[in-house]
């Protein structure tokens, strides 16, 4: 293998970052969803290449990367459903303007 | 040297969708991109030898979860107008934040000492996948079922529309 394990985490890094920058920046609750979704997609990254690079013989980072995808298909599908019924109700998808707790 | 340059391609297209996602000020058009950034992790999981992973971030990344978030961007879209400023006063603190975090993480990964070997990858690795999650893994496989069926309920609950009476009574 001619390229090494690093430029794999530090890819994996950059993704997380990006994703984090996201999370903490945007207003929209779902642009703050997607930059989750970054965040996730960064750590399976992970995951298979320590798989690749570590211990190719046993299958456990893969397995470890479906259950991050299984983690993250159920985390957007409750998510989104909730951004929508706040949506409903509050007629806002701005998560400044959702301040239940604090009035 | 031609794995480095489509190594650079494929960070190039991955990292380029990211930074595409967070920063674009059409929440639709930052969808787009997610599927883009989505793509390039699969390529990524092709280069690693793993095409299994591969076809599944292409079936439920691209085909469920992005679909599913443009679905949401369109049902609640109308009050992100374009004028409507897309970040928040923090995002600053944000940048610097996530560019340390990057830091931190890059001197690190280039500090560690990991235990590279080479080995090829196994004849048969979906075969021996789901032997392993039927055996070793077979408890986290069974929570991850109950964890889906508990999340499927919880998303019919939460999004469903309340019938009228509980509605003209709040």
């Amino acid at each position: 293998m001619s390229i090494p394990l690093s430029w794999f985490l530090v890819l994996a890094a950059a993704l997380f970052s990006i994703g984090l920058y996201g999370v903490l920046s945007r207003r929209n609750a779902i642009g703050i969803l997607m930059g989750i979704e970054l965040m996730l997609n960064a750590v399976n990254i992970n995951l298979v290449a320590f798989w690749r690079y570590i211990d190719p013989v046993k299958m456990t980072g893969q397995i470890f990367a479906l259950f991050v995808f299984t983690v993250a298909a159920a985390e957007v599908a409750v998510g989104l459903a909730l951004v929508i019924a706040i949506y409903r109700n509050r007629d806002t998808v701005v998560v400044e303007e959702i301040d239940l707790l604090k009035e | 040297m031609v794995p480095v340059l489509v190594f650079a391609a494929i960070s190039l297209v991955t990292l380029g969708g990211a930074i595409a996602v967070v920063t674009n000020k059409n929440i639709l058009h930052s969808a787009y991109f997610l599927v883009l950034a989505f793509v390039g992790v699969a390529s990524v999981y092709v280069l690693l030898e793993a095409p299994f992973i591969a076809v599944i971030q292409v079936l439920i990344y691209i085909g469920a979860i992005a679909i599913l978030i443009i679905f949401a961007i369109m049902l609640t879209r109308r009050l992100m107008s374009k004028d409507m400023e897309e970040r928040n006063q923090q995002w600053i603190w944000a940048a610097l934040g996530a560019l340390l975090l990057f830091g931190v993480l890059g001197w690190l990964v280039y500090n560690a000492n990991w235990p590279v070997i080479e080995a090829a990858v196994p004849k048969e690795p979906i075969t021996l996948m789901g032997e392993e999650l039927l055996s070793t893994y077979v408890v986290p496989f069974e929570i991850a079922s109950v964890l889906l069926l508990a999340a499927l309920v919880g998303s019919i609950l939460i999004g469903r529309e309340k019938d009228q009476e509980s509605r003209s009574a709040e």
